[in-house]
């Protein structure tokens, strides 16, 4: 249970420095943790919404916001986010209006929660468990709930049709994103986020470190798993060129049509949030996690288990750093892509995820399994960029003489 | 009251309020929607017994799959968009038999317990004393990795080896296949029309 709340190591932390406080030290550390989370969920989404406009203005050839804040109008999302709360909260006469006012806090719960799993640097996690990854997709697959509801609820044709398209789209391309996922995952043995990034830096388990040339995105499989992923995720955002579900020109605004005001922005907190959500967990299954790629960041932290350790802490410190600036740079390219290339049709969205999508991405994963055991076979390392390791190769030939020995013994009983 | 029992109270209450409301809701919508807090609760008790694999699994396959797929089949083939349930006084008279029969079967189960001598055996005898084989207090919690080894037939709570889950759950799965094939069969089959009408 303990676990499950999860803020073992910052519990443990303030029960040394507060004594005598009990179960109060397990609810500090766990309000600690919500305020972060809360935080990392807020954030991004400002900072994107005003990243969005400048440099969808940029492609357009317009300035963008200027005057907010200074020179670059980067106080616009606050702005924003002033003039949505001032709004009246409207329902519509034909709206389910119970439905209808907690949908949009289906979504946010849901984006919100899924960021409880996500190591921000080693270790640094509100929520650290064994299935991670299997649990941050739950919870994001259950946005969908969300958008479904405020289209059916809306009493409009239009939200409805939105809501009908998103759930087509999320239910399908789910499956494609999830095998993509589960890639890296069947490399590194764990579904566990944190020891994903930590199979990365190792370049497998007992193997020397080698850099950014033992991340994913370098293996020869996981690499396109990582450029399938990242389509799959962008459609899963709802996000230009698939964002079929409150496509303006052809749907007003889909399932948004009727919100306004507070309920209309949670829609798009939610969205910007799990972008950078996807994107993250991009960089952390394919892109090495919080490592830089050359060795900064495990010099810094050196062998020390000790949690308190300054250079520990500046390590991880600088870690989170690079892994947030890798997700805001996939997030950047999401939002490059959404102004650059024109919608698909609903039929051509559906078409690229079961005809190509889909396809592509079950070959990889067969691709990844038997990957490993070619190589080892050939040239005795799990990866062509990892260094052999004799180790490793002399379990695999033990097994190998073992399994010999059975087969003789089977071929002994034959003859007999 | 700690927190484990607070968060206890507070999900059984939640999974018993959702499971009512979709019984006395007569909106289609409503009742999923009753019905994922119910199946979410029900995910929540499973992660305070420490079972997150099956925890998340439920929230993965009956909240985000099973009820996501229910409501897009209502969307689809509901005529009103706003579609109601009436029940007839006599499905109700049924229903409420029923109900009142499983809940005296499982009163009737847990009073017939005999709670106090129960408890008077575990005085003084804690969890850890008595782990189960292949537990321990670190891995509480962390469930995929023995689920993983017992699948392919290697039994923490075994000695040695035991036969591995590896082939029911292939036959589950080749079951549940069938039965998707079937029902998209039965789905999509083109009804005759004769000839005269």
């Amino acid at each position: 249970m303990s676990l499950i709340l999860a803020a073992e190591s910052l519990a443990e932390l303030i029960t040394t420095s507060l004594t005598g406080c009990g179960e109060c030290s397990v609810a500090i550390a766990a309000v600690i943790h919500v305020v972060l989370v809360v935080a990392f969920f807020g954030l991004p989404a400002g900072i994107f919404i005003w990243a969005e406009r400048k440099v969808s203005a940029r492609i357009q050839d317009r300035l963008g916001p200027t005057r907010v804040g200074g020179r670059f109008g980067w106080l616009q999302s606050l702005a924003d986010g002033a003039k949505l709360v001032q709004k009246e909260d409207l329902a519509p006469k034909a709206a389910d209006k119970f439905l209808f006012r907690i949908a949009p806090y289906v979504v946010v719960i849901a984006s919100l929660a899924a960021f409880m799993f996500l190591p921000f640097t080693d270790g640094w996690s509100a929520v650290s468990l064994d299935v991670g990854l299997f649990l941050l997709f739950g919870m994001l697959s259950l946005e969908v709930i969300g958008v479904i509801l405020a289209g059916y609820a809306s009493g409009s044709k239009w939200a409805l049709f939105g809501g009908m398209r998103e759930a087509a789209q999320m239910v399908s391309y789910e499956i494609p994103m999830s095998i993509c996922a589960v890639i890296p995952i069947v490399m590194a043995g764990t579904l566990n986020l944190n020891e994903v990034v930590h199979f990365q830096l190792a370049g497998g388990e007992g193997l020397t470190p080698v850099g950014w040339m033992s991340w994913n995105v370098i293996h020869p499989v996981a690499g396109p798993a990582f450029i399938v992923y990242f389509v799959c995720a962008t459609a899963s955002c709802k996000r230009a060129p698939f964002d079929l579900a409150e496509a303006e020109s052809e749907l007003v605004a889909g399932f948004l049509t009727e919100y306004s005001g507070m309920r209309w922005s949670f829609f798009f907190l939610a969205e910007y949030a799990s972008m950078f959500l996807v994107s993250a967990v991009a960089a952390i299954l394919f892109l090495g996690g919080w490592d830089d790629g050359f060795g900064i960041v495990r010099t810094l932290k050196g062998s020390s288990t000790d949690v308190l350790d300054p250079s520990v802490i500046l390590g991880n410190l600088i870690g989170a750093v690079i892994l947030i600036a890798k997700a805001s740079k996939l997030v950047l390219l999401q939002i490059w892509v959404r102004w650059t290339l024109p919608r698909l049709r609903i039929d051509q969205v559906m078409t690229t995820c079961l005809k190509y999508l889909l396809p592509m991405a079950c070959a990889l994963f067969l691709a990844a399994v038997v990957y490993p055991m070619a190589m080892v076979l050939k040239t005795g390392r799990p990866q062509f960029m990892s260094p052999s390791n004799t180790s490793r190769v002399t379990v695999d030939e033990s097994i190998a003489s073992e399994s010999e020995v059975e087969v003789a013994a089977v071929d002994g009983e034959v003859t007999e | 009251m700690t927190i484990e029992q607070f968060l206890f109270a507070l999900f059984a209450f939640l999974t018993c309020a959702g499971a009512i409301s979709v019984v006395i809701c007569q909106n289609v919508v409503r009742m999923a929607f009753s019905l994922i807090i119910c199946l979410a609760s029900v995910s929540a008790l499973f992660f305070l017994l420490s079972a997150d694999f099956v925890g998340a699994t439920q929230l993965m396959v009956y909240v985000g799959g099973t009820v996501v797929l229910l409501i897009f089949g209502v969307m689809l083939t509901s005529s009103s968009t706003l579609m109601q349930i009436r029940t007839s006084p006599a499905e109700g008279f049924l229903a409420a038999g029923i109900g009142v029969l499983f809940l005296s079967v499982f009163s009737f189960t847990v009073w017939s317990v005999d709670w106090e001598k129960n408890e008077a055996k575990l005085e003084g005898v804690t969890a850890v004393d008595v782990p189960p084989q292949g537990y321990n207090e670190e891995s509480s919690g962390n469930t995929v990795r023995p689920l993983a080894m017992s699948f392919v037939g290697l039994r923490p709570d075994k000695a040695g080896n035991a036969p591995g889950y590896l082939l029911p759950f292939e036959i589950v799965s080749v079951h549940l296949l069938v039965v998707l094939i079937g029902a998209a069969y039965l789905a999509r089959t083109k009804r005759r029309v004769p000839a005269e009408s």
